[in-house]
């Protein structure tokens, strides 16, 4: 019980951080930070290397929008799902077997851009279906009714031969090839997942102002008075899962593109939590939140290895430092590294405010 | 819409709100027994009773928070027993709360829109309010109705209880109410927040109907026209302000206990 109301006030609490900055137009237009990250973004290619387009940022991105759905569901609408990243493989499983891939008994072969529509819409209707199953419960229950779906997903991919090919997967995917572009080599295809990452932020961050994402605020806040406002609170609950189901889905078609393959250990019951715990390290509260965690997260995985090695540890435990890291980030700000940063800016608006206040007295 | 509510009253078809032996158990315990009322469309009739009464079980079982163990409720002629909360709502039933239940970490403004939003086929819209929204110009003029117009863009956990108070009413006339509940709005308010909430009630249109549950019997008796009252889950008395008043018997179990 404790768990589930923990969880409970976590997500309220920071949510009302959240609507702080309530204005209603575009909150990131006035802020020179947000214009300098993207210009930054933008111009990467001419700064990276291939290794680091691709590896640290593409990959970043992907995982950061697969947490973003995480992020809507659980920041707006107070429900932690642990399948989000089940609905991205699906959909990443989808693109492998409708469009071309090495292994032709199962691979139907269909150009991508039917293959794409197909896997969107399939994965869809899988985490819609979840979410109607999930939102008959609360707090802890949904995490639970959602983490079983992963792992029964999981362990089916393990043991399906027919269309997942089991534990190897499906393997040589191939990649869009149009208007004389691979869109796989690494400059391409780092701007298809700028866009597509930049598509789903600035969608969830207008839906949060729009009625349908007001109204998911409100049903986190108090589902009854939602009900007796006229609200089918169930209803809008699934729609929540549906939105957050194709984000999902979009990153995973993204994911399978960058590995040219998917397997069973990419869908895994590990790899469902590293989800939660990149949206939760980088805060729940905002788009821009699971972003971050997501950078934090690929830094580390990519990075702890050589520096464990380095001071003579085993490289493996790399999750050991993630594993510190999330501890230290929850244990001291409950909005992951976003309430870090703006309890940082707070104490600097504080400082600069003092002087300011001298001049009137 | 409004239209619709007038026409019925004009003709004297059916009531506004019929229930009919409606009792609601809560495990071996009966909140409610047998509980029969009709009230015509317009009208305002007050709930009087000791805490344990069942007033409150019997705003939730008319709303659908909780559907009635046995009887039958009509809304309009129509039978809701078993429509879940938001259909009722959508057919122009309201209702407030004892203990505020609003959006905290959303402005008076959003709370208010949300509560237009849900009575109106824009409830799943994925696009933002424009300039000429008329939900957000509806939103706007049941703000300034309650009077709350100063702190519109404040959020609602920053707001005085008074002025609390009055925000959860605007919630429950958003869009076209046809029949409200209110439930001890004046609770926790000052003198002068009282006589504003009396003269918010008095000038809701008159085709809005209303049941009142309010221990404040300045306030519940000048904004009826008729009386309840309730004991032990049951219907005690039902009558015109000044009966109820003047009888015996309620002053015996309701109003002589409050008032020595």
């Amino acid at each position: 019980m404790s768990v589930t109301h923990d969880a409970r006030i976590q997500v309220r609490s920071a949510a009302s951080t959240a609507q702080r900055q309530a204005a209603r137009g575009w909150p990131d237009i006035n802020n020179p930070a947000a214009w300098i990250v993207g210009a930054i973004l933008l111009i990467m290619p001419l700064i990276a290397n291939g290794f680091f387009l691709i590896e640290i940022f593409a990959t970043t991105l992907i995982l950061g929008t697969i947490a973003l759905s995480l992020m809507f569901l659980a920041g707006y609408g107070g429900m932690v799902s642990l399948m989000q990243l089940t609905i991205a493989g699906f959909a990443a499983y989808m693109v492998a077997v409708f469009g071309v891939s090495a292994n032709t008994n199962i691979s139907l072969g269909w150009p991508w851009w039917l293959a794409v529509p197909m896997a969107l819409m399939l994965a869809t209707i899988f985490g819609t279906l979840g979410g109607a199953l999930a939102v008959r419960t609360e707090g802890i229950y949904t995490i639970m009714i959602t983490l079983a779906i992963g792992a029964a997903f999981y362990y089916f991919t393990n043991q399906n031969w027919a269309i997942f090919n089991g534990h190897t997967g499906i393997n040589t995917v191939s990649t869009p090839h149009f208007w004389g572009v691979d869109w796989r080599w690494d400059i391409p295809f780092y701007y298809v997942v700028l866009a597509v990452a930049a598509l789903c932020y600035f969608a969830v961050d207008y839906i949060s102002r729009a009625p349908f994402g007001l109204a998911l605020q409100g049903v986190r806040d108090n589902p009854r008075r939602m009900a007796a406002l006229g609200f089918n609170v169930n209803a809008h609950r699934i729609a929540a899962y549906a939105v957050a189901s194709f984000i999902a889905g979009l990153a995973g078609v993204l994911q399978v593109w960058n590995y040219r393959q998917i397997s069973p250990g990419s869908v895994s019951v590990g790899a469902c939590i590293d989800v939660l715990i990149i949206a939760v390290v980088g805060g729940i509260t905002r788009p821009i939140g699971p972003y971050i965690g997501a950078l934090v997260f690929v830094l580390l995985r990519t990075f702890a290895l050589d520096f464990l090695v380095r001071i003579g540890l085993d490289g493996n435990r790399f999750r050991l430092l993630i594993g510190l890291g999330f501890l230290a980030i929850v244990f001291w700000s409950s909005d992951g590294v976003i309430g870090l940063w703006q309890r940082w800016r707070q104490s600097q608006g504080r400082q600069a405010d003092r002087p300011g206040g001298g001049h009137h007295g | 819409m409004d239209s619709v509510a007038h026409r019925l009253s004009a003709v004297g078809a059916g009531a506004a709100l019929e229930l009919r032996g409606v009792t609601r158990l809560f495990g071996a315990l009966a909140a409610l027994t047998d509980v029969t009322i009709t009230v015509r469309p317009g009208e305002r009739r007050a709930v009087l009773g000791s805490n344990g009464a069942g007033k409150t079980t019997l705003f939730n079982c008319i709303t659908g928070d909780f559907p009635p163990s046995s009887g039958t409720i009509r809304f309009f002629g129509e039978d809701v027993t078993h429509f879940p909360p938001y259909e009722r709502i959508r057919r122009g039933l309201r209702r407030t709360y004892q203990i505020s239940a609003l959006f905290p970490g959303l402005t008076v403004q959003d709370n208010v829109y949300l509560a237009c939003c849900g009575v109106s086929r824009g409830r799943f819209s994925f696009l933002r309010p424009g300039q000429n929204d008329a939900l957000m110009h509806a939103a706007d003029a049941l703000v300034q109705a309650v009077h709350l117009t100063a702190v519109k863009d404040q959020r609602v956990a920053e707001l005085a209880h008074g002025q609390q108070r009055q925000l959860e009413i605007a919630l429950a006339l958003a869009g076209a109410p046809r029949f409200v509940l209110f439930d001890e709005p004046a609770a926790g308010l000052s003198p002068t927040e009282r006589a504003e909430l009396v003269e918010i009630l008095t000038s809701l249109p008159a085709h809005i109907g209303y049941i009142i549950i309010e221990h404040d019997m300045d306030v519940a008796l000048r904004v009826v026209e008729s009386v309840t009252m309730m004991h032990n889950g049951r219907i005690f008395k039902e009558g015109l302000p000044e009966e109820i008043q003047s009888d015996p018997e309620v002053q015996e179990l309701y109003l002589g206990g409050g008032h020595e």
